[in-house]
């Protein structure tokens, strides 16, 4: 197991490493001079000199790259070109939001799909089964803008309408809101995130318990005279949602940073938002630090989810 | 009591739903076990033996009902229970021994966790008593160190140690009824007859009833007390053991105990009598009786679905002409093959094949740690200085358990995997190692038929083309010679010029086999490795490849490497025997002479393990100790030495054993003590063809 993590550790400097590289490269390649960018078109050669020369710009590619690496490691990330305001904050403040929102849409979403996955899976091809499978494969279909505006009209204006207690349309959190001021924000944009994960992770759980029924080992304790319920806690789920555990801890990624579009639908400052808000101001450092973020959330994500396999599967585990 | 039998079932039909009609897996079944009497049910895969056992228990998976019948466990009415009910019954009353250990464990949990949930499924014992119990039944088993047993995971034990735990399971809760269902069918002779043993034991301590499903005859015949012949969904005949053996009634039984080769028989001495035609698929059995197409003397009445006729006191048979046969008045064998395959051809003048010490070694790769740390570079000694001869036109027969190596040698020969040392030479020529490096005319003259040649054919291309591309592109024929050719070459392995135009998927195991064999032929080669060729074949079909094989090398006078597992087939088709264990040559022996002393102590292992198909033998087996080593950490001086049952002392460890060559019977035994110690302490081991026309 050891072995396995260290191996997992290195793959992950690597994807690390590599992207930053990446980010680096195709900033370099992107139209436009970064000190006109920042002073404006007015600007004098002069400025602009002594501009290129404290930003560095006047060192070799490598020196920059490993400069900039050097610095964001330290978290030394710069000024926002477009904001004039140091980078690390704004974007620290902004994934806190994300993962405020990931922990909502998990918590709502996982246990309601591993149920409906489970269900269905036991009930193969009866009317429950067909139920969630039609059920989360037509929410599926719908674009996270039009099931965010629909769960807006219904839980917002639908229930003011009624004279309910409502949930807000907006939920642009003020900076720096606590968990739990935040909280009734975060419901609706959960929601639609649920409904997308919904789908996917109930269809993985459903084929992962179907897969497992049917192996030789069930019929062993079946034919033990375990009763069912032992038989499938114990048995079935515990090899059947291997995979949905994986799933789970990667699209942790996608809900850090990938949620551009209910985040905007929401007006939610997310990380999603901010890399919007950096490629149309053209804030490349501001740009860099989301994109780096997102990587770094999608390589733990992805090493959590290998880990957690491997340490719930013997036969890699004691490898 | 009512019923003095632990198992009653009646008249029972079970059948799956296809395609909007319901197809019989088991049709008109009853049969009966009384409590301390072993039932053998023997059939072949498709016969429905594996469905009746699970309606047995009536655990059938969805799709499979039970039509009609009656299944009485004891005094429960089995059908009556609801599926709570039934669960009290599973367990505790009916224990199942399933084929597959590995997959019938799960993976996730402890050993010693699956056997507490056996003992205790209900949770009525404390948890300190059901692992208690746990423990004693890993010693019970004869699992060593069951403490650290109960640690473990399934893949962290072998197979025999899982089909043990298996069996521990089964028995702990001191069932009525113990189901067994091919139970030692994946696992290797010698640890096969040490779970034989085991469960014979504990069975005789139990009490219990005992149903032995399996396909294999020498296995019914030394551990069962009545058996039951299944084919095609019903109970053709049934009998006590020693009858069965004796005097088959159906035409079925005395087709299959034909069609299998015994300890002893070759292929001088015996013509194998494979049954004409293919076992039919599920709901596609002939009207009246199942076997008609297949028997030799089927006549207008058989056309009607024959009773169960009661034979006596304690024999029933479905055939219309059981009178005629108990009289023996009709012949009930299968015709014989036409021909006896002859010793072909000159088998002097230079060898066909060579190795001289030839080794295959893959290399571990090492952790960056062991690399540090000057560890040296470990690998996995597949194959260990074989000097292995193949004369012209003859057959030698390798056998060895999972894990001997076998495998690698072949594909060493052929160029597929790299040798580590030594040398190859076909015809006298040394061989390049390296597939790539060899020149067409040497592709030709060796060719391999694989275990599985589903996986060897091109699912895509008809069988005619698989056969006709190799002679367009390396024999340089035109299209219409290649047409002509491949209809010569179905014809040499006795299939119809049709099956040209067929995919692999739409032909049965054996025939996918003659096409693997007729792809071989098609090349015309000195040297054909047949790698394990029957072992996926139904019993039925075997016997037809192997006289196939026979007549063809007969026919073509190549030579040939047969690769088995299974010293009976060897010893029935081999001019030579080499026995491999662990990557080394143990012994090199005539077909005639196996049986005589003296033996390497692993080939005695192996012949005395053997179950044979003759009641009357009661076998006294050699168990080997422990499990077969790890080749990455190879025993120092006789590789046999951590488990020979005659481990002379210091010299077997420490240094390698000389290969002593016995005048008398021309054997060559690779071990320390002395030849005449051997004959003098071994006994000839007992062989009988008596059930043999
Ligand atoms: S009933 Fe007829 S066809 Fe069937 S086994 Fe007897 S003789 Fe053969
Ligand atoms: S050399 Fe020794 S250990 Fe090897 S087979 Fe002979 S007696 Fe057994």
């Amino acid at each position: 197991m050891s072995r396995f993590i260290l191996r997992r550790l290195g793959f992950l400097t690597l994807t690390v490493l590599l992207t930053s590289l990446l980010v680096f490269i195709v900033t370099q390649w992107l139209p436009g001079d970064v000190c006109r960018i920042i002073l404006g078109r007015e600007a004098g050669q002069g400025a602009i000199e002594n501009c290129r020369l404290e930003l560095g710009l006047d060192q070799s590619l490598p020196v920059q790259y490993l400069t900039w690496l050097g610095n964001f490691l330290t978290g030394d990330w710069g000024i926002s070109f477009s904001t004039g305001l140091p980078i690390y904050p704004i974007v620290m403040d902004r994934l806190r939001n994300s993962l405020m929102l990931t922990l909502v849409a998990l918590i709502i979403s996982v246990p309601l799909a591993v149920a409906l996955g489970v269900a269905a899976g036991l009930n193969e091809n009866k009317p429950i089964d067909s139920t969630v499978s039609v059920g989360s494969l037509s929410v599926v279909g719908l674009p996270e803008f039009v099931t965010g505006l629909v769960l807006i009209q219904v839980f917002s204006f639908g229930l003011r309408d009624l004279g309910l207690p409502y949930l807000p349309a907006n939920s642009s959190i003020p900076p720096q809101s606590t968990f739990l001021e935040a909280l009734p924000m975060l419901i609706l944009p959960a929601l639609t995130a649920m409904l997308v994960l919904l789908a996917y992770i109930s269809r993985l759980t459903r084929a992962g318990v179907l897969e497992e029924l049917k192996q030789p080992y069930v019929r062993t304790a079946d034919l033990k005279g375990l009763p069912r319920r032992n038989v499938i806690v114990k048995h079935v789920l515990r090899n059947a949602l291997l995979p949905t555990i994986t799933v789970i801890a990667i699209s942790i990624g996608w809900l850090i940073s990938g949620l551009v579009v209910i985040e905007n639908v929401f007006n939610y400052p997310g990380l999603g938002r901010l890399m919007i808000f950096a490629i149309d101001r053209r804030d490349l450092p501001l740009l860099q630090a989301v994109i780096m973020v997102t990587v770094l959330g999608f390589a733990l994500a992805n090493l959590a989810a290998d880990l957690l396999y491997g340490w719930l599967n013997p036969r890699i585990r004691l490898e | 009591m009512t019923n003095s039998s632990v198992l009653d079932i009646r008249d029972l039909t079970v059948a799956y739903h296809q395609d909007g009609q319901w197809l019989n897996a088991v049709h008109d079944v009853s049969l009966k076990i009384h409590a301390g009497e072993t039932y053998g049910l023997v059939g072949e895969s498709g016969s429905g033996k594996t469905t009746l056992v699970l309606a047995a228990m009536r655990y059938l998976g969805s799709g499979g009902s039970i039509r009609s019948g009656e299944i009485h466990l004891g005094d429960i009415d089995l059908m009556s229970l609801t599926e709570e009910e039934l669960r009290q019954v599973w367990g505790r009353k009916i224990a199942f021994v399933p084929q597959n250990p590995q997959s019938s464990l799960n993976p996730s949990l402890r050993v010693g966790e699956q056997l507490v949930e056996s003992i205790n499924p209900q949770g009525e014992l404390s948890p300190r008593e059901a692992e208690k119990q746990a423990l004693e039944w890993c010693a019970k088993v004869n699992l060593p160190d069951p403490e650290r047993m109960a640690e473990s995971y399934p893949h962290q034990i072998s197979g025999g140690m899982q089909q043990r735990l298996l069996i521990a399971m089964a028995l702990s809760t001191d069932p009525d009824l113990l189901i067994l269902d091919e139970p030692t069918t994946n696992l290797d002779v010698t640890t096969q007859v040490v779970i034989l043993d085991l469960l014979n034991d504990l069975i005789r301590e139990n009490e219990a009833g005992v149903l032995y499903v399996t396909h294999n005859l020498g296995v019914i015949a030394q551990i069962c007390d009545r058996v039951g012949v299944m084919y095609a969904s019903e109970v053709v005949e049934e009998a006590p053991t020693h009858n069965l053996f004796s005097q088959p009634l159906h035409p079925y039984t005395q087709g299959l105990i034909d069609s299998i080769p015994q300890l002893g028989d070759t292929r001088e001495s015996i013509q194998l009598r494979a049954i004409s035609g293919q076992i039919p698929s599920i709901g596609k059995s002939p009207s009246g009786c199942v076997f008609r197409d297949r028997c030799p003397v089927a006549i207008e009445i058989c056309s009607t679905r024959p009773p169960l006729y009661q034979v006596g006191e304690s024999r029933t048979s479905r055939c219309h002409r059981w009178e005629e046969i108990v009289n023996s008045e009709i012949d009930i064998h299968q015709p014989s093959p036409g021909r006896k395959p002859t010793q072909s051809g000159d088998q002097d003048g230079p060898l066909t094949l060579e190795t001289n010490d030839l080794s295959i070694h893959f290399p571990i790769r090492r952790s960056l740690n062991e690399v540090f740390s000057r560890q040296p570079s470990k690998s996995v000694k597949a194959v260990n200085q074989v000097d292995l001869g193949i004369s012209p036109a003859s057959t030698v027969g390798l056998v060895g358990e999972s894990g001997s190596g076998k495998t690698t040698l072949a594909r060493g020969i052929m160029g597929l995997e790299k040798k580590s040392d030594g040398s190859i030479e076909l015809l006298q020529i040394p061989l390049p190692e390296k597939l790539f490096q060899r020149d067409l005319e040497t592709l030709r003259l060796m060719q391999i038929v694989f275990q599985n040649p589903h996986e060897a054919l091109n699912p895509y291309l008809p069988i005619g083309e698989t056969l006709q591309r190799p002679l367009i592109r390396l024999a340089g024929l035109s299209n219409e010679e290649a047409d002509i050719k491949v209809r010569e070459l179905l014809e040499l392995v006795r299939l119809s010029a049709d099956y040209a135009g067929r995919l692999p998927s739409q032909l049965s195991g054996g025939e996918i086999q003659r096409v693997a064999l007729a792809r071989a032929f098609a090349a015309n080669p000195e040297l054909l490795i047949l790698d394990e060729p029957i072992s996926s074949l139904d019993v039925s079909v075997q016997a037809a490849i192997l006289n196939l094989v026979n007549e063809l090398q007969s026919d073509h006078h190549n030579s040939m490497l047969f690769i088995s597992h299974d010293l009976s087939i060897v010893g029935y088709l081999a001019d030579q025997i080499v026995v491999i264990y662990l990557g080394s040559l143990m012994e090199i022996t005539g077909p005639e002479v196996l049986f005589q002393p003296p033996h390497h102590p692993y080939t005695e292992a192996l012949l005395s393990a053997i179950p044979q198909a003759d009641p009357n033998i009661k076998s006294s087996p050699i168990h080997l100790a422990g499990e077969i080593p790890n080749p990455a950490d190879l025993p120092s001086g006789c590789p046999f030495h951590t488990r020979c049952p005659r481990y002379l002392g210091e010299i077997c460890a420490t240094t390698t054993p000389p290969w002593q060559v016995d005048q008398k019977t021309g054997k060559r035994i690779f071990c320390h003590i002395p030849l005449e110690e051997l004959v003098a302490n071994q006994i000839q081991i007992d062989i009988s063809s008596a059930a043999k026309p």
